[in-house]
């Protein structure tokens, strides 16, 4: 039974591995989306004129509130209707279905960048407004204070719940399957559905997903301990 | 836009709003009551209780829903042989217990967690206090360290209740016809995903405000003694003192 998953001529474990690889590479991909689009609606809600801060919240809101698996649907489906609408027009016939590791980057980057906001915006909130006052007495101004004194303190507060944030966004990444991108989860129903062995590969999937989230779990509290260094522990 | 469309389809993914409230409320339910259950084990039962528990919350949190959910269903199917003659197949055989079961075991996961901070958040003065006015364990237990612990946990829990609500779309993967899996129904009829999957997310969304505006209500009662005291109210008591 371990054959099948092993590294024989009939095993499955290079392909497993690959899987595992395209897992992380999109959740990493997905994470960095999601803080690019967290860091500006954080701004947005912190900063921004009236209606930014309106539409920043209904962001947060809405894909904290609607299952991940709608929202990957949607994008999937809903950008490949357009696709093929446009195909149309352009002449093309059929079904044109949007490039699968894209749409799946960009589904994690918004969901993940509404849970990023409230993270950003908790460790902006976090930072002691004396800090701010002390480093424009000094006269730093916008960019300088930004990236001596604001961004480094927003990271300090942020890396446990970006920990969680990644975390979350490592299993949604399964979810991705469902539009048939072939990572860890996708492989795994490859396997089983073509041995008949499902408890196995799906065992197997587990077991990656275990050790990619232990491994990227340790380098997020070696990063913690990084950024708090100098500051005293209760 | 399609009023009538919209509205016709908004009634068909109505019916499959209750199956949608029963997985998660039964999994909610019974993970808690596991959960609590997890909670106390780790934190008085013997070590030796300790390690399995840990293994497990550490499995079921670090693994995708999906794969669970593939797992018990898929996976355990295969060993069809060994549940008939434990007489569980009629259990595993169906997509709903399945998915109960993995969605009970995921969130027990979870809210152990969850409960463990709670428990560790109990001053331990109030426990000498009641140790000293002479509480058997069961009674201080009851009276003052899971009030305190389950009041702590409440807000991480209610995350986590929105959390499995979500969760239970993915259970329209193994074929259950809650809203998800209507709505992929209705698509599959009428090739109008956009429409479909939108008026999905706009039941869940209601869903959630609804379950997170009781959680915020609960825990504004539950929590008395943490807000500013209403001066017209310190004035009315005030006045019945003299």
């Amino acid at each position: 039974m371990f054959d099948l998953i092993g590294f024989g001529p009939e095993g499955w474990g290079p392909a497993l591995l690959w899987a595992a690889a395209m897992t992380f590479a999109l959740s990493v991909a997905g994470f960095l989306t999601g803080a690019a689009l967290g860091a500006i609606a954080a701004f947005a809600r912190l900063r921004g004129a009236r209606v930014a801060r309106g539409a920043a919240f209904a962001y947060s809101v809405l894909f904290r509130g609607v299952p991940d698996l709608l929202t990957i649907y949607l994008l999937y489906f809903g950008g490949s209707v357009a696709l093929t609408t446009a195909g149309h027009w352009l002449g093309a016939r059929g079904f044109v279905g949007l490039p699968r590791f894209a749409t799946g980057t960009v589904a994690l980057g918004i969901i993940s960048g509404a849970y990023q906001a409230e993270v950003y915006r908790g460790a902006f909130l976090a930072i002691h407004r004396g800090e701010i006052e002390a480093a424009r007495a000094f006269g730093m101004s916008g960019p300088t204070l930004l990236r001596m004194v604001v961004v480094p303190q927003i990271l300090r507060y942020a890396i446990p719940g970006l920990g969680n944030v990644w975390q979350l966004v490592l299993k949604d990444s399964a979810l991705v399957s469902v539009i048939g991108l072939v990572e860890l989860m996708r492989e795994a129903q490859v396997g089983a559905g073509s041995t008949r062995e499902p408890f196995i590969f799906f065992c197997a999937a587990a077991v990656l997903y275990l050790i990619i989230a232990a491994a990227s779990g340790a380098l997020f509290r070696k990063a913690e301990s990084h950024a708090r260094r100098g500051f005293r522990t209760a | 836009m399609d009023i009538a469309f919209l509205s016709d389809t908004m009634l068909q993914l109505l019916r499959g709003a209750p199956l949608t409230l029963e997985l998660a409320a039964t999994s909610v339910g019974l993970g808690f009551v596991l959960a609590l259950a997890l909670a106390l084990a780790l934190q008085s039962g013997p070590a030796a209780v300790g390690w399995p528990i840990r293994a497990y919350v550490a499995t079921f949190r670090g693994t995708p829903l999906l794969v669970q959910i593939f797992l018990i269903y898929y996976g355990l199917g295969q060993f069809r042989q060994t549940l008939q003659a434990l007489d569980l197949w009629g259990f595993f055989r169906q997509p709903y217990w399945c998915a109960i079961l993995a969605l009970t075991l995921n969130t027990a996961a979870y809210g152990a967690e969850i409960i463990r901070g709670g428990l560790q958040s109990v001053p331990h003065g109030q426990v000498e206090a009641a140790r000293a006015c002479g509480m058997p364990p069961w009674t201080l237990y009851r009276l003052v360290v899971l009030p305190i612990a389950l009041r702590q946990a409440l807000p991480s829990y209610g995350n986590e209740i929105i959390l499995m609500i979500k969760g239970t779309s993915l259970t329209s993967i193994v074929t259950l016809l809650e809203i998800t899996g209507v709505a992929q129904q209705i698509i599959s009829q009428t090739y109008r995903a956009v429409e479909v999957f939108a008026c999905a997310g706009a039941i869940y969304l209601s869903m959630n405000y609804v379950v997170a505006q009781a959680l915020a209500t609960l825990e504004h009662r539950l929590s008395p003694h943490l807000r500013t005291p209403n001066i017209e109210d310190a004035v009315a008591i005030e006045g019945g003192l003299h």
